[in-house]
């Protein structure tokens, strides 16, 4: 089948373009990987009743209405579907119910968003740790609240709204571990220009931050040499006894759509991830695909739906002029922010197991290094790095940063893992029951 | 490890290695393994070591279990329905060619 944009993702980015491509009477494919819309950030949204509503806040419920535009726009919505290839072009391969198909496209929009930066201390593959979000998407999408002691430790923003989150649905929030240098750096915000957008976004920081402390959650900043043992975390001069230890170092790009495509990325040395080469409305050097949203770099909800939009009008052939006006405003702290909540536990310690697939940790990875892996790449001959099932998402940032490390240079220069399609796992029941597409089949 | 706020109510039943737990429509089998108390999903393949899931969202392939029958599915990505099987696998390291 063929239309006029496909969308991949139903976050607010992929939903606002869906919603505005609607509008302007493109026909429009969204393929996405959850069973219900709204992304990680609104993630069950539609299911959440007042209770919930209150726990989460404002800033969950204003995706609310975005979720009804985008279930009564005419489009062609399609939950469940893990995309696992695209070729610009532009034509897409994905798997729904254990069946995959093929969709053409005149545009593809990747709105495929962020994920939680993989925190690779010693013994954080523990069951008993997890990502912050992680713990967020447990508690939007089921309800459910950790019991027993919950510490939180890293940096960032979602860092302390977690902590206030889980403060409000009951949890006991034993301690909150930043490891960011000189953690006052929040008490700077009110002082700041109130025009710009962001200045919200720090005055929320010094608010949970009071809060948190007014429960009697324990403060520690500048913390380093973070390690789980199983039922406490041990930092450098201390330990602390926890049920459940929540790790957080802000969030990345998920590239491997983008990366699959062909498409160049550019690295951010503050944020240290990846991000694909788009142009400030999102447009890459491929003219048929485009980026909205945190796909395209970190910039927060209410910029990804405008840049969805920008995205759906571009497709469109309409004019973005105000509504990019209007994203440049959004985004206009960014750099500030980037710069204050730097993530810093980004080189992995020998003990800290890098590549959870096949067990690789920090020194495996130095020693093939000095083998003679000289980038990501070669670390997939030498130790078999990023090949098991989740493809390098886990280990890839981590293993550039020590072979930059080992090697002296700049990541930039030693790049990152080839991702390759399928950029899912994908039985080959699903392959061969794809009718027709033998041609697709014998690409893989 | 978790319990569940009333408003999202367990009124289905799944099975967790032949023990039936109770799950809420809207849980993918991930939040129904958690709230049923399991923490660790599944033994590492290479190292036997306990993992359990890091995202939660479809990025770590941490929470890999059997589910109807069906090796290696991603529990947070499976939704719940009446009487679906998980299996985990915990069987130890792989064995070395």
């Amino acid at each position: 089948m063929s239309v006029d944009l496909a969308i991949v993702g139903a976050g607010p980015a992929g939903m606002a373009a869906a919603v505005e491509a609607a509008e302007h009477g493109l026909s429009v494919v969204v393929l996405d990987d959850q069973p219900e819309p709204g992304g990680q950030i609104y993630r069950g949204i539609e299911r959440a009743g007042p209770g919930l509503s209150a726990i989460l806040g404002d800033e969950y419920e204003a995706g609310r209405a975005l979720v009804e535009d985008f279930r009564s726009a005419r489009i062609d919505y399609r939950p469940n579907s893990a995309v696992w290839r695209l070729d610009a072009g532009a034509r897409i391969a994905c798997s729904r119910d254990g069946a995959a198909s093929t969709v053409v496209a005149g545009r593809v929009l990747i709105a495929t968003g962020a994920m939680e930066r993989p925190v690779p201390i010693p013994g954080a593959e523990r069951p008993g740790v997890m990502g912050a979000g992680a713990a967020q998407v447990l508690l939007k999408a089921s309800g459910l609240v950790p019991t027993g002691r919950v510490v939180l430790a890293g940096s960032g923003p979602l860092l302390l709204l977690v902590g206030c989150q889980l403060l409000d649905a009951g949890a006991e929030v034993a301690a909150v571990l930043e490891t960011t240098v000189g953690g006052d750096y929040l008490d700077a915000a009110p002082s700041l220009p109130r025009a710009l957008s962001g200045w919200r976004d720090l005055a929320r920081g010094v608010a949970m931050k009071r809060r948190l402390r007014r429960a009697g959650v324990e403060f520690r900043s500048g913390v380093s040499g973070l390690a789980a043992t199983g039922d406490a975390v041990r930092f450098d001069g201390g330990e602390i006894a926890c049920d459940l230890l929540l790790l957080h170092e802000g969030v990345a790009p998920q590239t491997h759509l983008s990366r699959q495509a062909g498409l160049r990325h550019r690295w951010h040395a503050e944020q240290r991830h990846w991000a694909p080469a788009v142009d400030s409305l999102g447009r890459t050097e491929e003219e048929t695909v485009l980026v909205a949203g945190d796909a395209g770099g970190i910039a927060g909800a209410r910029a990804a739906a405008l840049s969805g939009r920008i995205a759906a009008r571009l497709a469109a052939g309409a004019d973005p002029a105000r509504l990019a006006a209007a994203l440049d405003r959004e985004r206009a702290m960014r750099p500030l922010l980037d710069r204050l909540f730097r993530p810093h536990t980004v080189l992995p310690a020998d003990e800290a197991l890098v590549c959870r697939c096949e067990s690789l940790t920090g020194g495996d990875i130095r020693q093939a290094v000095r083998d003679g892996a000289m980038g990501p790449n070669q670390l997939k001959a030498f130790a078999r790095a990023g090949m098991g099932p989740c493809q390098g998402r886990m280990c890839g940032l981590a293993a550039a940063e020590i072979v930059a490390d080992e090697r002296g240079l700049p990541v930039e220069e030693v790049g990152s893992f080839r991702i390759r399609p399928p950029i899912k796992p994908l039985t080959l029941g699903e392959l061969a029951a794809m009718e027709g597409e033998t041609a697709e089949a014998e690409a893989l | 490890m978790f319990r569940r706020l009333p408003e999202r109510e367990a009124t289905i039943t799944v099975e967790i290695d032949g023990k039936p737990v109770p799950a809420a429509p809207g849980d993918s089998v991930a939040a129904a393994m958690f709230a049923a108390g399991v923490a660790a999903f599944r033994h590492a393949p290479v190292d036997g070591g306990p993992r359990g899931p890091w995202c939660a969202m479809g990025v770590c392939f941490e929470c890999l279990v059997e589910i109807d029958g069906e090796p290696n599915r991603q529990a947070c990505m499976t939704p719940v329905r009446e009487g679906l099987r998980v299996r985990r696998r915990l069987e130890g390291a792989r064995q070395e060619p």
